[in-house]
Parts: structure tokens; sequence; C-alpha cells
């Protein structure tokens, strides 16, 4: 199925904000909704935002309006130190139960549901595989807040998928996120000039780089991906590699006996360490990531290679401090550039018309010239000169050669 | 710049969908640990001396039927298992390094206990220790192609007195069979000779083991009161170690693991191999300490 009108929830989270970035690059997609309660936290072109709570009544009446064919889900919270943990609750179980019923019915429109989900869906105990597998249950009932949350809504989420056959019904489970931009607890952690452990463990630890979570779900949204997928970075290393990536010194002062009272100092003193990352520290957790790659998708970035990432922003922060002012949402300013006549509206996005001027410069070349270049070409460069060249329709070696890049640059 | 650098892309759909093996992570030739926490460092440096000097001076390891470990291939190594801090698991695996004609890591199941215990937990997966899960044996056996080494005695056969030595308990509940059945990878039994000799357990301390936590606290001729040194005060008896013949799990037709009986049987069949060879190879033995 092709997505061509979409709702994006959560807009204003950062995953939301990404995802609607990415898909707006999408020409076949002709309409993107967002909604949240809260004001976008990026810019965003064509993505018309919704300020809505997950009141389902209001969600079904725009979903119908709209005849919004496919929902992408991104406003899970995983991490209990950004909200409280009853907000949390409130977002993550009510809400999801909320925009499933909004989804649900015979007369929806929607046909695709892309539902993003967390690796704490298998908690971290003693027990555990080394990598799980997406066919694995949860070994152990869940034992934080926010597990708990996550078991729920996922529940929620599969009885939506039996209950509702049209739709493909999509479950994306990220292991812990890392990259330039990216906050959660333990980017805040790894910020730290030394970076604290449990003594006497060194867990196993995934990540996944935040391009490769907009790029999983995104790859979900073109994609017909039925049931559950596990999204991890290749390769496991452990803390004190990490650490030593991140160039820091490793500081396993946090005691193997009575943890939660020593993080619960910590906490007093600035340094939160939530109790989902507690289990992780002292047992780590690996995702087997196969199956979505046997889908198609080839991911980016390795674990190591996010890590190396983050080190490098990590360490630009303190030079780039303060230098551009964050974006803010302005309704008027955003409706104007919208609707208003004055605006000039730009015949290509802007993407496509830096392509465009690309190719141009790409004209002068002969042939053989070209196809030895065209490997190194990104996916909408390619596009760009494909539609270039088959308007001028002069060399047809060139045309092919560009098909086969195409081809072999899954998006 | 981060694109993989080769981008795996099999010219042919698996036919089974649960065979994933062409989507495993490649090797990434900068790192120093693999993905499952053992670590090139710590395993060289432990190998260059304790692991060396244990092999050659102190318990004089002779090795027979090396040649029974495949070349290449996952295989189940299946051995005999004794001594409060088991010499048995490093001298078979520096066996395989030493006199194999292709040597290959070994990769040692470790009861879950350790992963929950400090340092046990940091230290035993660097030196190849892999907690013994069955869908982590199943990838290592199957996917990854590596040998696996288990004592499907477990605990019961470390922690057994020295009254009982070389008389094998009971072997689990077959679990290292179904495996091997499930992957499809043939079982290679060992027999070991001298390790109970070289860590006898006379007693257990029940006090200190609840109060440390621990699965067990022997007493040993060097433990408690040789503090934890004494935990490696091993006697110098001469070890032997005995690869047998491998055995074929494929021989029983189509998933034969469905068929507990036969599991229960080829279970018991290997634990009886190994009872009769440890017979064997203690008739023939002059000395404890001379072999």
């Amino acid at each position: 199925m092709i997505s061509r009108r979409i709702l994006v929830t959560g807009l204003s989270t950062y995953w939301g904000g990404r995802v609607a970035q990415a898909l707006e690059r999408e020409r076949a997609v002709e309409a993107i909704v967002g909604v949240d309660v809260h004001d976008p936290t990026v810019e965003l072109e064509r993505t018309e935002y919704v300020r809505v709570g997950h009141q389902h009544a209001l969600l079904r009446r725009i979903v119908q309006a709209a005849e919004i064919d496919t929902v992408v889900d991104t406003r899970l919270v995983v991490d209990s130190t950004t909200t409280p943990s009853r907000l949390a609750h409130e977002n993550n179980v009510i809400g999801t139960m909320n925009i499933l019923a909004a989804c649900s019915g015979p007369e929806s429109p929607v046909r695709k549901f892309v539902f993003k989900s967390s690796g704490h869906w298998y908690g971290c105990e003693q027990d555990d595989p080394a990598y799980f597998t997406e066919a694995m249950e949860r070994p152990h009932p869940p034992r934080t807040p926010i597990e708990k949350d996550i078991v729920e809504a996922e529940r929620a989420v599969h009885a939506y998928a039996d209950a509702t056959p049209r739709a493909t019904v999509t479950v994306l489970r990220f292991c812990n996120g890392l990259g330039p931009t990216i906050a959660t607890a333990h980017t805040r952690l790894f910020a730290l000039p030394a970076v604290p452990a449990v003594f006497g463990f060194d867990p196993r630890y995934q990540f996944v780089h935040e391009d490769d979570i907009v790029g999983c779900l995104e790859f979900a949204v073109r994609n017909d991906l039925p049931g559950l997928y596990n999204c991890a970075g290749d390769g496991v290393l452990v803390l004190s590699e990490v650490v030593d990536l991140l160039g820091k010194p490793l500081l396993p002062i946090l005691p193997p006996w009575g943890t939660s009272i020593a993080t619960g100092l910590a906490g007093r003193l600035g340094i939160r360490i939530p109790p989902e990352m507690l289990q992780q520290l002292r047992f780590g957790r690996g995702l087997d990531n196969r199956r979505l790659k046997a889908a198609g998708y080839t991911y980016r970035y390795t674990t190591r290679e996010a890590v190396q990432a983050h080190a490098e922003a990590l360490r630009l922060r303190p030079l780039l401090r303060g230098g551009d002012a964050p974006y803010r949402y302005e309704r008027e300013v955003e409706e104007f550039l919208r609707r208003s006549p004055t605006v000039r509206k730009r015949p290509e996005p802007r993407w496509a018309q830096e392509a465009e001027a690309d190719v141009d410069a790409l004209d002068g070349l002969d042939a053989a010239a070209l196809i030895a270049l065209l490997p190194s070409l990104p996916r909408p460069e390619l596009e760009a000169l494909g539609r270039h060249e088959a308007g001028n329709a002069r060399r047809p070696e060139v045309l092919a050669a560009i098909g086969r890049n195409l081809a072999r640059s899954r998006p | 710049m981060t694109v993989e650098s080769s981008p795996r892309l099999p010219a042919a759909r698996p036919r089974d969908p649960d065979d994933l093996r062409d989507y495993l992570p490649g090797v990434e030739p900068e790192r120093q640990v693999t993905d499952w926490g053992r670590s090139e460092r710590v395993e060289g440096a432990l190998d260059a001396t304790v692991s060396e000097f244990l092999y050659r001076y102190w318990f004089r390891v002779e090795v027979e039927g090396i040649e029974n470990v495949p070349d290449a291939g996952g295989a189940l190594l299946v051995s005999n298992h004794s001594g409060a801090l088991p010499p048995d698991a490093p001298m078979i695996a520096k066996a395989i390094k030493e006199e194999h004609a292709r040597p290959r890591p070994v990769h040692l199941t470790m009861e879950h206990f350790f992963k929950g215990y400090p340092l046990f937990s940091m230290l035993l997966p660097k030196v190849g220790g892999v907690p013994a899960h069955p869908a982590n044996v199943h990838r290592l056996l199957f996917d990854e192609d590596q040998l696996v080494l288990v004592f499907p005695e477990g605990r019961k056969g470390s922690e057994k007195l020295y009254k009982d030595r070389y008389r094998l308990r009971r072997f689990g509940r077959g679990g290292f069979v179904e495996s091997a059945m499930k992957a499809g990878r043939p079982i290679v039994p060992i027999a070991v000779v001298g390790a109970e000799e070289a860590a006898p357990i006379f007693a257990h301390l029940t006090v200190l083991q609840r109060l440390t936590g621990l699965l067990y606290v022997p007493l040993t001729p060097t433990f408690p009161h040789g503090g934890i040194l004494g935990m490696f005060g091993y006697l110098p008896a001469k070890l032997r170690i005995r690869f047998l013949e491998p055995i074929s799990t494929t021989q029983w037709g189509e998933e034969p693991w469905k068929d507990r009986a036969l599991v229960q049987t080829v279970a018991e069949d290997i634990r009886g191999l190994i009872q009769e060879e440890l017979y064997g190879m203690l008739a023939k033995r002059r000395s404890i300490w001379f072999g």
C-alpha cells in the first residue's frame, strides 16, 4: 500500500518532528497532519499542525475529514526522567488506547498503523538471552512503571491489529537511541565528565543512531511490514568500550548492592538514573535486528558508529553553544506561509531544487564519466538526474545506469 | 562516511524465514571485544600467563582425540564437570587452542547466576563465558557456527564432594541435546580425568554461602583459609582430556527434539558414554599426580 495521507502523532516530540520532516520530502505523500498538545519544535514545510490531545472523538474527526490512510504513532515516552510517571502513563496507555480508537471502526480510512515501541518491552534481567528476537516472550513481569506502560500500550496495539485485518500494523521496538542531537537519560549520563557504572559489571549495550530511528519509521511507512520488528544497530558493545569511544573515564562507583539507594542520592545531586536504566547498567541488553534487515532495511550506522557520532557531537557542543536560535512555532507566521496568496509558492520542494541545480553541474560530463559517478549520488539526486536525462532522452545508457543505481539504493 | 562498508545483499532469499544467517552483523576490525563481550586483550593476557602455566607445568595436560573436534562449523562440546572453581573448562579451551590443527575459540556456557554477581559478571564474558540460555547456544551453534562447551551437570557437578568423584550427576533435562538437534550440529563428548583431584571439595560452608550470596562456598585444601587466592589453590594433579567421536544429531530425521523420550535417551546415552570412558581412563591411571 502506498501511503498518501499521513497522521503523525506526537509531532512536538523529537521523533514526531523528525519523521514529519522526512516524510515531507516524499513526493508521493499528499498530506501530513501532525497532532500534539505542544507546539512543534522543528521547522516544518507542509505538515499541518493541529493542537489536540488524545481525545479520540476529536482525533477520529481529523482522521475521517483528512482521509488519513497511515498513522505514525511516535508519542511513546520511554524515559522516566523526562516525564512524571503519572503523565507518562496517561500518554502511553490512555493515549495509545484513544488513538487506536480513533483509527478503528468499519468506515475508518486507516490502512496502516506504525507504532514506535521500545526495547524496554523485553525488560532486562539476569537470565535474559544475549539477543532478544521478536518471537520471544517477555520472560519476567515488568518491574518499572515505564516498562508496565510499554507492555500495556503494545498489548492494545496487538489487539487493534487482530481486530483490524484491513490495516497493516507495524510495531518497531527500538533499542537505546544515540546521535548528535538526541537527548535521553543515557546521553545525559554520557555528557558527565566521567561516566558512572555499577561496580563489578560491564553490561552489553546496543545503540541505534537517531537517523536510523527516523529511517526505520520511514521505511515502515514506505513498505508493508506487518508485525513486530526490533530496531538496533549492528554490533553490541560493552559499557567500558562505549565509554572508551566517548573518550571519558569509567567510574564504577555505584555499589552492586543497594544500587537504588545510591542512585537516589545521585538524583539529589542532579545525576538522574531512572529505574529502567538501572537494570541495563547491570545486565545490559541485546536485540536481534536481523528481521528488519531481511525485510530490506539497511542500517546506516552500526552501534559503534552511533557512539562515535555521539562522541564527535559531544566534543563540538561546548564550541557551538548558543550558535543557533532554537526554532519557535508561531501560528500566525505558519498560517501566513501556508495559506496567504502573497507567498510565492515554490514550484518544487527545496531539496528537489537543490538536486536540480546539481544536475546542471553534472550535465557537462560525458556518459562514461557520469556513469562512474552515479554510485556516489544520494537517492534524491539520482531521481532528479533520472528525470533530467529522461527529459532530454539523449543517452539511453546513462538512463539505464541510473535505473540500476536506483534499484540498488533501496530507500 | 558511515555507510555500511559491505552491504550484504544475498542473491536469493533464504528458504527458511527463520534462517537469518545472511544478516548477521559484520565484523568491525577496530573492535577488541566481540558482540558476546569477549575481550581479545583480557583473554590473551590470561592465556599467555595463568592458562599457559597451568596447562604446561601444573596440570601437564595430556590430550587425546583432538581430531574429533571439527575444523569448521558449529559443534557442542559436552564434558564432565568438577572442582570448586572448575579447572576443566579453561583447560579444554586451552587444549583446543594448543593442539588443534585449526585452533578455534570455545564459548563456555555458564550459569545465569554469574551474570548477576559483581566481578564474575564483568570478567567471565571477557574470557569466553556465555550465559547458558538455549537461545544463546542456538545462535552460537547454528547462526555463528562456533564451538560451545557445556557441562550438563552444571553446579551439581562442580559442587559435589570429593567422596563422590567421577560419579556423573544427572545430565540436566537434556536441554543440551535439544539445542544441538535444533541447530543440527554434532555433539562431541569429552572425558576429563584429574580435575576432581586438582580441586577437591571436602564440605560446604553454608553460613558463608548465605552471607556472600554465592552458589556455594566450599571447603578445599586452600579455601577459605587461603583467602581469595585460595580459590585458585589447585593441587598439581595430572590432567587428561579425551575428546570422543562426534555424534551426529541429524540422524534421527525431521525435528527430533519434539520427541522428549528420544532427547532423554540420547542425553542418558551420552552420560553413560562419558562415564564408561572415565572408568576406563581411571583404571589405567597409575598415579593421581603423574598420570
